[in-house]
């Protein structure tokens, strides 16, 4: 008897302990993890916190941490010295219409690969796998050459036609595609249905959440672009956003008005942040698969 | 599977795709190794009638120029310092999310949400925040801020560092430029690992449980075997794409990519072939390009061959 009571009490000391153990490892953990949070979120914070100040509250030796009267004429400043309505509006045209082209051309691409026969179909589809290991700069420098040879600087053309073609969106709707059940298009084929009925009526709406990744991805990647428009289309007329931005606000020394660049840098991040609000699933899915920004 | 005689049908869906591949992909594959071994090629001189000889002159131009060992060497630090950072930093934010349960999606969104910026925009606040406006270390009274990150690092009685502004060390340059890739590579790496710890078999976790086994070696000895895919897999993206890193440079120090005292001092690899590219200079950046890729495939093989070895699937 009175051993086992004792072994009882053991046990309880050794759950109570356990116990102990357990909440402090807990405590640790939400730390550890609220402050990851907080440096994740910090640089926002700070952006849009900048972006409120007068140049005099900014430059303060001791920061303030809310802005003691808000300064929403910054954005107005912002609009107009970075000529974001341009920006914008080029952006999202060329954006527009490359993603719109992209999807058509990935969608017949992806749905010959998956549903149709013909010769060396398994060869040239892994030769468009090999070409994803090959760096975009290689690519570029003779695109470059050619773009200049059609005489495409400088237009909207040159940032539209040259990115049409990922072989990464035509593997990711290849496999969704994949995934439909053939017989769902021997049925079609049986009621004479034509390929590009079957296309439309059946694949597209079963493949749609890869579709709108793609379209997420290709969108948020025209918003991003930086490289290729600043070589080609530099003229100032076709600018698109982040070269805007970026060369609205170049220099890093001397009389920068800071408030002034951070909203503008808000007004560039808000369209991004709203899509991810709304889409995060689709982006997140997306994403999982490429490892590629934008 | 149904009609062989309608081959040329699925050529009809695939001409736009393959015209645009064949003038934007496969032409560039053959012409840029073309062009990187025409001796000092240039475009403008090549429509002009200019015949180049052949040779690898481009290459050991390349290799001998000062400005390449620059790049080279900045690419590689960036590359060996923040993939193995932001992979256990992933790794261990994922091993925490995944073994909570209250605040859970919360912090996985915020966890995500450097992935949806802009690059170079958010390289702008990293900036504002690391920089010093005004005058440090001299005696001019004039108003100014050191930067936010100054202002805290000085809580804890550190003094102000000169991290990115005209006479700033390399040293602080990088480790601000490592703080911000850190800070962006981090949500792609979090969201692959906590993907893999959700899909794996909690019964092994029991099974450690039972067997008594500390929590450490549960990490070591379960969780990491067991992630291993993805962790190559992070690895590996982790690596290709930071020896390709150029924006986040951009973003933060802007087109000079240095200090204004020292322009060209953060330079990279792909920085270094688009600034041979608009001086015109297409031999130089497509040698340039080719030995990126060289790189970046050598690197790759190594990790698939060790991955061979150590990855358990």
């Amino acid at each position: 008897m009175a051993i086992d009571t004792m072994k009882e009490r053991n046990m309880s000391d050794i759950k109570k302990s356990q116990r102990v153990v357990k909440t402090i490892v807990t405590i640790l953990v939400y730390t550890f993890l609220i402050l990851v949070a907080i440096s994740v979120l910090f640089p926002f914070y700070w952006m849009l916190n900048s972006s409120l100040k007068s140049l005099e509250e900014y430059k303060l030796t001791v920061p303030t941490f809310i802005p003691r009267s808000f300064q929403f004429t910054n954005y107005v400043d912002a609009f107009e010295t970075a000529n974001l309505g341009t920006l914008f509006i080029n952006t999202l045209f060329v954006g527009l219409v490359s993603t719109a082209l992209s999807l058509v051309i990935t969608v017949l691409a992806a749905f010959a690969f998956a549903r149709l026969e013909f010769k060396g179909k398994n060869v040239l589809f892994a030769g468009l796998l090999a070409t994803m290991m090959i760096p975009g700069e290689l690519f570029t420098i003779t695109n470059y050459q050619t773009v200049t040879h059609f005489g495409w600087l400088n237009s909207f053309t040159v940032l539209i036609i040259p990115m049409l073609v990922s072989v990464f969106y035509i593997y990711l709707l290849r496999q969704n595609f994949l995934q439909i059940p053939n017989e769902l298009y021997l049925a079609a084929k049986v009621d004479g249905t034509s390929d590009l009925k079957y296309l439309w009526k059946v694949m597209i709406p079963l493949a749609l959440p890869t579709l709108i990744s793609i379209t997420i991805l290709k969108m948020m990647g025209s918003w991003n672009a930086y490289i290729w428009p600043r070589l080609v289309a530099n003229d100032g007329t076709h600018s698109l956003i982040t070269n805007g931005l970026r060369n609205s606000f170049t220099d890093t020394s001397g009389d920068v008005n800071y408030p002034v660049q951070m909203a503008a840098v808000a007004l560039v991040s808000l369209p991004l942040f709203l899509v991810f609000i709304f889409l995060r699933k689709y982006i997140m899915k997306g994403v999982s698969r490429s490892g590629i920004k934008g | 599977m149904v009609e062989g005689k309608n081959q040329w049908k699925a050529w009809i869906y695939l001409l736009p795709c393959l015209i645009l591949l064949l003038i934007f992909t496969v032409w560039p594959i053959f012409n840029t190794v073309r062009v990187a071994f025409l001796d000092g090629y240039n475009g403008m001189k090549a429509v002009g009638g200019t015949e180049f000889s052949f040779g690898i002159k481009n290459f050991s131009d390349v290799v001998m120029y000062k400005e390449f060992g620059t790049c080279l060497l900045n690419t590689i630090l960036l590359c060996v310092i923040t993939v193995p950072v932001s992979t256990l930093l992933a790794l261990l934010i994922a091993v925490c999310l995944n073994s909570i349960k209250p605040l859970n999606r919360l912090l996985q969104t915020i966890y995500f949400l450097p992935y949806v910026t802009n690059t170079i925009a958010i390289g702008m606040v990293f900036a504002a925040m690391f920089n010093i406006v005004g005058t440090m270390g001299t005696q001019n009274p004039i108003i100014t801020t050191a930067g936010i990150i100054n202002n805290i690092i000085g809580i804890f009685g550190v003094e102000p560092i000169n991290f990115i502004n005209t006479g700033s060390s390399y040293a602080a340059n990088m480790a601000v430029m490592i703080i911000y890739i850190v800070w962006n590579a981090l949500p792609f790496k979090i969201l692959i690992l906590l993907g893999g710890l959700q899909s794996v078999n909690k019964q092994y976790y029991d099974a450690a449980k039972i067997d008594g086994t500390s929590r450490s070696r549960t990490f070591w000895r379960i969780t990491v075997p067991l992630l291993s895919p993805m962790i190559a897999y992070v690895v590996i993206t982790g690596f290709i794409g930071g020896f390709k890193e150029y924006s986040s440079i951009i973003g933060i120090f802007g087109e000079k990519l240095g200090p204004a005292s020292e322009p060209g001092r953060l330079n990279t690899m792909v920085g270094y072939i688009y600034s041979s590219l608009s001086l015109g200079n297409e031999g130089r950046a497509s040698a340039a390009a080719i030995i990126l890729f060289g790189i970046i495939m050598a690197v790759t093989l190594v990790q698939l061959y060790v991955q061979k070895k150590r990855v358990h699937y």
